[in-house]
């Protein structure tokens, strides 16, 4: 098993493994700020039960700060490689002949979501440690209301975050349009060349990043205080 | 026609090469693209100039030697030939075709537009057979029932020339259309289950020792082979690996 592991073959399904686990968690996680846009108390109550539910924290946190980086760092690895098994670069080359945009460039609709998950990090998993863990205050309350949702919507004012975030989504939606059936190709299974899931991974590489793109927008356009 | 040709130009293994432009004139668009590279060399040898060296054998499409790298595409830009079988009518008078040897680190140029394709044979060798007596105690053809789906997918994936187009378009410069195509076409059948574990696992290691890159599915492979090899045969790989792996 520990050989499979280190073989080309075994690289991409740990990828891919690491893959599936983050779109499962980013499906969760778009549902969760849907209900920021529908009714900030269940955006709160859900909020602040993630916050503080110990399997939450202790248990599905680290698995998946484990799966992104795992994920980043393997990407970075497997990249190189294939750099290094490339010759001499082709004096032409046209790659648009033969496979799509976002096939030929993961590592760099990659780069952007990592950029913006370094940002998301500052944004909100900082200040949120901070105050749970350093601070010490797990209570969830400002000024006797639940913080979460004045907190979200606080970060939303500014375009510049806004406009970061928009960009990043769609690069997410890129890296999606390929992943979503490459990671059911690395593990094996044909059934990401078939109509159907191809149909479903187009359909969440869409709706998956325009969700978080109408969250961010509706707080920018429509909430301000 | 009349025709620039971009061509790389590299004297031995060990030397920096370059692309030259050239000029071909009166070309047939009947003729194919290695009829038409013979009319440049004879150019070339009459005006006292070293020809340029390619590879090729039986200019039918079977054999899997010839192997350029033409405006960008593994045997160019036809679907489903080598460039034996590409025909000069995919060109029109006046263009200028820029023509290059397969890259890749594992395909180290020998001269010119000739590279060194024995990791395909070592990748081979490391599994690419069954070990059976043929040896005048001939088994009957029919005596093991095979279903015709299995027949026709190994038959299918046995059409592999081995000519490395699929590593060339590859921006991986992976292997793994290649590879999947040799495992499948026994995995298939029973005659090769009985070393199918230390088949894949021999092959694969010997792929990635050989330094070949990691597939990224990008697909272009399957579209780029001369023999239509479906993406299927990676996947495939894919399992019989991880099979090989929980043994
Ligand atoms: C942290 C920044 C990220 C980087 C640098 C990155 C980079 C990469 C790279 C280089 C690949 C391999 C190319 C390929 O297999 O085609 C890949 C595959 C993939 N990535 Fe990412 N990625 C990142 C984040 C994400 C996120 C957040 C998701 C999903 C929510 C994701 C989903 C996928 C999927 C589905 C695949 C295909 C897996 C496979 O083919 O085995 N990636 N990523
Ligand atoms: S899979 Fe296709 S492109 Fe690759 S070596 Fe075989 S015939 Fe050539
Ligand atoms: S020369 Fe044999 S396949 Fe082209």
């Amino acid at each position: 098993m520990g050989g499979f592991f280190k073989s080309s073959i075994g690289r991409k399904v740990a990828m891919a493994l690491s893959a599936f686990f983050l779109m499962f968690f980013l499906l969760q996680h778009l549902f969760i700020n849907m209900l920021s846009v529908f009714s900030p108390d269940a955006f709160n109550e859900v909020s602040h039960f993630m916050g503080t539910n110990p399997l939450v924290q202790y248990a599905l946190q680290p698995v998946l700060i484990f799966a992104v980086v795992f994920h980043f760092v393997m990407g970075f690895i497997l990249e190189l490689k294939n750099k290094k098994a490339n010759g001499v670069a082709y004096a032409r080359n046209n790659g648009a002949a033969n496979s799509t945009w976002s096939s030929r460039n993961m590592i760099y609709s990659g780069l952007v979501i990592l950029a913006f998950i370094v940002l998301h990090f500052i944004d909100f998993w900082i200040p949120e440690i901070n105050t749970k863990y350093i601070v010490g205050d797990m209570s969830g309350l400002h000024n006797g209301e639940f913080r979460y949702y004045h907190e979200l919507v606080e970060k939303f004012q500014n375009p510049l975050r806004v406009g970061a975030y928009v960009i990043s989504f769609v690069l997410l939606g890129l890296h999606l349009a390929h992943g979503f059936t490459s990671a059911f190709q690395s593990m094996g299974s044909t059934a990401g060349r078939k109509k159907n899931l191809q149909a479903f991974g187009k359909a969440y590489s869409i709706i998956v990043p325009l969700g978080f793109v109408i969250i961010a927008l509706f707080h920018h356009l429509f909430n301000n205080h | 026609m009349n025709l620039t040709l971009k061509i790389w130009r590299q004297a031995d293994s060990s030397s920096k090469g370059q692309m030259v432009d050239y000029k071909v004139t009166e070309i047939s668009e009947h003729m194919s693209f290695l009829e038409m590279m013979d009319v440049l060399n004879e150019q070339l040898v009459n005006s006292g100039e070293e020809p340029v060296a390619f590879d090729h054998d039986c200019r039918e499409g079977i054999c899997g030697m010839c192997s350029m790298y033409i405006n960008g595409e593994a045997h160019g830009p036809d679907r489903g030939v080598t460039t034996c079988q590409l025909h000069m009518r995919m060109f029109k008078d006046g263009d200028t075709i820029t023509i290059e040897p397969f890259r890749a680190a594992a395909f180290p140029v020998i001269k010119d537009l000739v590279v060194d394709r024995t990791s395909f044979e070592r990748i081979q060798q490391a599994g690419g057979y069954i070990s059976v007596n043929t040896s005048g105690n001939t088994q009957d053809a029919n005596s093991i029932p095979i279903s015709k789906h299995a027949a026709d997918e190994a038959m299918d994936a046995a059409t592999c020339i081995g000519c490395g187009a699929c590593v060339a378009t590859c921006k991986n410069s992976s292997a793994m259309l290649f590879v999947g195509a040799k495992v499948s076409q026994y995995a298939l059948l029973p005659q090769g289950q009985v070393e199918a574990a230390d088949r894949v696992q021999n092959m694969v290691a010997q792929m990635d020792l050989e330094g070949f890159g990691n597939c990224t599915n990008t697909g272009a492979c399957e579209v780029e082979c001369p023999k239509g090899i479906s993406l299927d045969n990676i996947a495939r790989m894919n399992r019989e690996l991880m099979k090989a792996a929980v043994k």
